[in-house]
């Protein structure tokens, strides 16, 4: 009897394949190459993303799915990974690429493998194959967290990133392990069945299948660990962190609720919509508190995964495309922000507390533009992109009638513009005693601040593009 | 040309941005003078609207209409009416002389001052022009910015609280105005099947009283804020006061200006029914805003907050000639906006005048000032006459219409908004003869220098106009009359409409727009 080999369309998995095979390589190679050479390694991984974003463009549309829906190649999946790769190019070449002492090419490498981790995660209709690319993205960050050794806050950062994101996984996993044993199945297209709803085990299982990615997104009550994480990883992951992984979450909870778990929406609906007001009221009103920027930027991305969350409750094609452009925006605005806070913080002088920044925008007016910049769409006000995906969000609401959460939001964003400017007004409009000197901006840097102004604003002013882009990305395999 | 002057009037002061970036800010002249061609040349630009303004007709003239965000139904959509026209004017016109009046106010960081100025013009004549929902509303927020670090860079010692407050305080309006017109945009779609944020399909949708009703209270709310209208007032003598002088002129001149437009352009053609049952509400806070911003006027110490005062007592009778909803109160409440901005900024301007000389803008410190100023002295009189509504200037020919409009469908509101006048006469003239009369009694005074030529040559233009618009009104009223009454009569087509269905539909017929043959 003739074996029968299923035909496996590898392009599917290409830019995965190619994410990986660079991440080898920069690993491999840096052992053997004498320090000076080592600058090249950060030049190969942004080269690698580059590729693996253009074996994503065959599969827009393409539909294709293998390994029975382990791997997808659908437009969802395909934004995704265009997501991730933004956000991990923009990481690397945030990532000081001409200072004095290089980071190792082990960190470059983790920094490719994480993004391996979210792309796997982000195109699988099989939970134990998101979960397998939740644990590939999580390691590589625990080891980016703790990257700065002699930093005690770093330290700190890694060890309580690694024990909550332990802990959120078993919850993750426990959910799976429930679910299979109600279903027989992992596969999400066949948890569509009404039947189930009567299953305690089952509904149990949809609860911490909910807990564990909550986590990964930061939705408040599973937030606690983000202020200090954020404040005491190194400024370039803490970045990649509000960017990447947020993105991943959501691209798993999009895919298990929305379209795994959509016909069974009135089960969930509730709690998601609790989560959505308590993460977004939380994190604005916790910022505004905030002294040390990261921090604040910490609480500012809470908020901002509460504002996402609102984009799932509301469900539908317009729930997910809003999603969509709302997190390649908010990367591009989070990662914008953070490159001014690395700017101000080169060598070694880390100037992170609020009145450092006093008197900025008058010293580095340029660097203060950009700053405002960030600041003014973070806070959504037009015409930046900020808004236009807020108004996406909140049309997203009204239109499935949530007209509440859609009030509860936009009062939300009244209460970030306060912080929000508040930096602003720190950076224009106050004096310092002894204001920041900023020897050098190296290029890379001010490459990345350039692109992501210029996203902001362009995306701001024509977002027509990008939502023909979104308004595609509900066109899933799968249901 | 048509089809562009209003893109052109609307950006061609972001395009001078663009020119002021490479200007050394070493050369401070260089940049004042680029920004005030700048400034001029948009003025000029706007006085083309003016001319070949189409008087006979109540539709929407000079339109441009693009598709921008074709995937929402979002066009870049402009045009202009006789209510718009002047406000237009009045931009272009107080943005020029506010860049003329700051030459020697502002010293530092001009060109970023310049910029600021430029960027809210582009905001301000933005929000004017609109047809469009969303592109209005992005205006409308955008103009925020620039006048955020007007406040809070060049403003007096309390001006970061000032410029949060300000901020806070129209965002707050403003936020449940997206919805509410979000909101609109789906009801839209309920009834028709066709998105869009285009006004004038909008102006089509007849709704149920219930929809109307929260959908009015959610836009009244923004603009009512930024009216001022009592008791959303409290934003405004912080910000005016704070403000440099060129941010109070525009501040009051044209900021205040947005709230009572959006009532005529948005809130009443969209939603007459819901605007008809509020005239009572809105009326009363209207007067209460008359006879309270007056009364506090009367008891400021400082000049700057006095005029600030008194804007909200006048604001409030341009709300009560919107709502008392006939032709002549409305076209009294037009050209009453038209002229608050001219004698309030030009209180602003001559409070900002003496205060670069003396830096003190309380009145006890003052006495007698008409003895060593007397062309100062002069022109404050013409304004604060014009400002009080003396017949002969401006004001009286505003408050008059409003007064005689509310006379005829509520005479007790008619008989209050007068004793309004009253006050302002009291309020005014004390503080004239506080600060002009009786001898020089402080010796710093003694010492003050007049008005030099740039001085003059700011407020000449303004006095023409507080004596052309007081002794022959006709060429203002006359441009908007028109449009005026074509409001009414489309309100009172979606009034019957309403009456035939209350469930809500849609009417065929919107405002048209004026086709302009191909030369």
């Amino acid at each position: 009897m003739p074996i029968t080999i299923p035909s496996i369309d590898f392009r599917v998995i290409m830019p995965e394949i190619v994410i990986t095979l660079f991440a080898c390589l920069v690993m491999l190679l840096e052992p053997f190459l004498s320090n000076q050479r080592k600058r090249i390694l950060p030049h190969l991984s942004w080269v690698g993303v580059l590729i693996a974003a253009y074996f994503c463009l065959p599969l827009w549309n393409s539909n294709l799915s293998v390994w029975n829906g382990q791997a997808l190649g659908d437009n969802l999946a395909v934004i995704f990974k265009f997501i991730f790769l933004v956000g991990t190019l923009l990481t690397i070449l945030i990532s000081h690429l001409k200072s004095s002492q290089p980071l190792g090419g082990e960190y470059y490498s983790l920094i490719l493998f994480s993004t391996l981790g979210m792309m796997i995660m982000g195109s699988s209709s099989d939970l134990i194959v998101i979960f397998l690319g939740l644990e590939v993205m999580s390691i590589a960050l625990y080891v980016l967290a703790g990257f700065n050794r002699t930093d005690l806050k770093s330290n700190e950062s890694a060890m309580k990133y690694f024990l909550m994101g332990a802990f959120s996984t078993g919850f993750l996993l426990y959910g799976i392990a429930l679910i299979y044993g109600t279903t027989g199945s992992t596969n999400l297209n066949s948890l569509v069945n009404s039947a189930y709803l009567t299953e305690p085990l089952f509904i149990t299982g949809l609860g911490l299948l909910l807990v564990g990615l909550g986590f990964k997104v930061a939705a408040v009550p599973f937030h606690m660990w983000v202020p200090d994480v954020y404040e005491g990883a190194p400024t370039p992951i803490t970045a990649f962190m509000a960017a990447g992984p947020k993105a991943a979450g959501f691209a798993a909870l999009l895919r298990v609720f929305l379209i795994g778990l959509g016909p069974l929406s009135p089960t969930w609906i509730t709690i998601l919509w609790i989560l959505a007001v308590l993460t977004m009221t939380l994190g604005n009103v916790f910022a505004i508190a905030q002294m040390n920027i990261k921090r604040m930027l910490a609480y500012s991305s809470i908020a901002h995964a509460g504002y996402i969350l609102i984009t799932v409750v509301a469900g539908g094609d317009v729930g997910v495309s809003s999603a969509v452009f709302y997190l390649l925006v908010y990367s591009l605005m989070t990662i914008g922000s953070f490159a001014v806070i690395i700017a101000l913080g080169e060598k070694g002088e880390k100037n992170e507390e609020l009145p450092d920044y006093r008197g900025l925008g008058l010293k580095y007016p340029l660097l203060g533009v950009f700053m405002a910049v960030f600041m003014v769409s973070l806070s959504g006000i037009p015409p930046t992109a900020g808004f236009v995906g807020k108004f996406y969000i909140f049309s997203a609401a009204v239109k499935n009638g949530y007209l509440g959460l859609a009030i509860i939001g936009v009062l939300n964003s009244l209460v970030s513009v306060y912080y929000y400017l508040r930096i602003v007004v720190i950076m224009f409009m106050q004096e310092a005693p002894s204001p920041v000197i900023i020897r050098q901006v190296s290029w890379s840097l001010q490459i990345a601040l350039w692109l992501t102004t210029i996203g902001i604003l362009g995306l701001g002013i024509f977002p027509d593009f990008l939502f023909e882009i979104s308004k595609q990305s509900f066109i899933f395999s799968g249901r | 040309m048509e089809q562009w002057i209003l893109t052109i009037v609307t950006f061609l002061p972001v395009v001078g941005i663009l020119l002021l970036l490479p200007i050394s800010k070493t050369n401070p002249n260089l940049i004042r003078g680029t920004a005030l061609i700048i400034s001029v040349l948009t003025f000029l630009f706007s006085l083309y609207l003016y001319f070949n303004f189409d008087s006979n007709t109540g539709d929407f003239q000079f339109v441009i209409n693009i598709p921008w965000i074709q995937s929402l139904g979002i066009s870049y959509f402009m045009g202009i009416d006789g209510i718009s026209l002047f406000l237009i004017l009045l931009t272009t016109f107080l943005t020029a002389v506010c860049i003329l009046s700051s030459w020697t106010a502002i010293t530092e960081k001009v060109k970023g001052f310049m910029i600021s100025m430029l960027l809210l013009e582009t905001g301000m004549i933005g929000v004017f022009v609109a047809l469009d929902l969303f592109l209005f509303y992005v205006f409308w927020e955008a103009m925020l910015i620039p006048m955020y670090f007007l406040i809070g860079m060049w403003g007096g010692p309390r001006r970061i609280y000032a410029t949060f407050k300000f901020v806070l305080f129209t965002m707050f309006g403003s936020l449940l105005m997206l919805v509410a017109i979000i909101a609109l945009y789906f009801l839209y779609h309920s009834y028709t099947g066709v998105y869009t944020f285009s006004l004038l399909e909008m102006y089509k949708l007849v709704l149920p009283y219930g929809a109307q009703f929260w959908l009015f209270y959610a836009f009244a709310l923004a603009f009512a804020i930024k009216v001022p209208l009592f008791p959303f007032h409290t934003w405004l003598p912080d910000a005016h006061v704070e403000a440099p002088t060129a941010g109070s002129v525009i501040l009051a001149g044209v900021l205040l200006k947005m709230g009572t437009y959006g009532f005529l352009r948005f809130c009443l053609p969209l939603f007459p029914e819901a605007y008809q049952s509020a005239i009572p509400l809105i009326s009363i806070l209207a007067l209460i805003g008359i006879i309270y911003g007056a009364m506090v006027s009367m008891m400021q110490k400082d000049v700057k907050s006095l005029v600030a005062y008194s804007s909200v007592s006048h604001l409030g009778f341009v709300m009560l000639g919107l709502f008392a909803l006939n032709v002549e109160a409305v076209e009294g409440g037009i050209l009453q906006m038209i002229n608050h901005g001219i004698s309030t900024g030009a209180l602003f301007l001559l409070v900002g005048m003496i205060y670069e000389r003396r830096h003190t803008r309380l009145i006890d410190d003052y006495g007698g000032v008409a003895k060593v100023m007397p062309i100062f002295a002069a022109f404050f009189m013409i304004i604060a006459l014009s400002s009080i509504g003396l017949p002969g200037t401006n004001g009286f020919v505003g408050e008059f219409l409003i007064i005689l409009g509310t006379f005829k469908s509520n005479i007790v509101y008619a008989v209050l908004a007068a004793s309004g006048v009253i006050l302002a006469a009291i309020y005014m003239l004390w503080m004239y003869q506080r600060v002009f009369f009786g001898k020089v009694s402080n010796p710093a005074n003694e010492k003050l220098i007049d008005l030099n030529l740039r001085e003059k040559l700011i407020l000449v233009p303004l006095v023409i106009l507080v004596f052309w618009i007081g002794l022959y009104p006709k060429p203002y009223l006359s441009k908007m009359e028109k449009s005026v009454e074509t409001l009414f009569e489309f309100v009172d087509k979606k009034g019957q409409a309403y009456e035939n269905f209350p469930e809500g539909t849609v009417i065929s017929e919107s405002y048209n727009v004026k086709q302009y043959s191909l030369k």
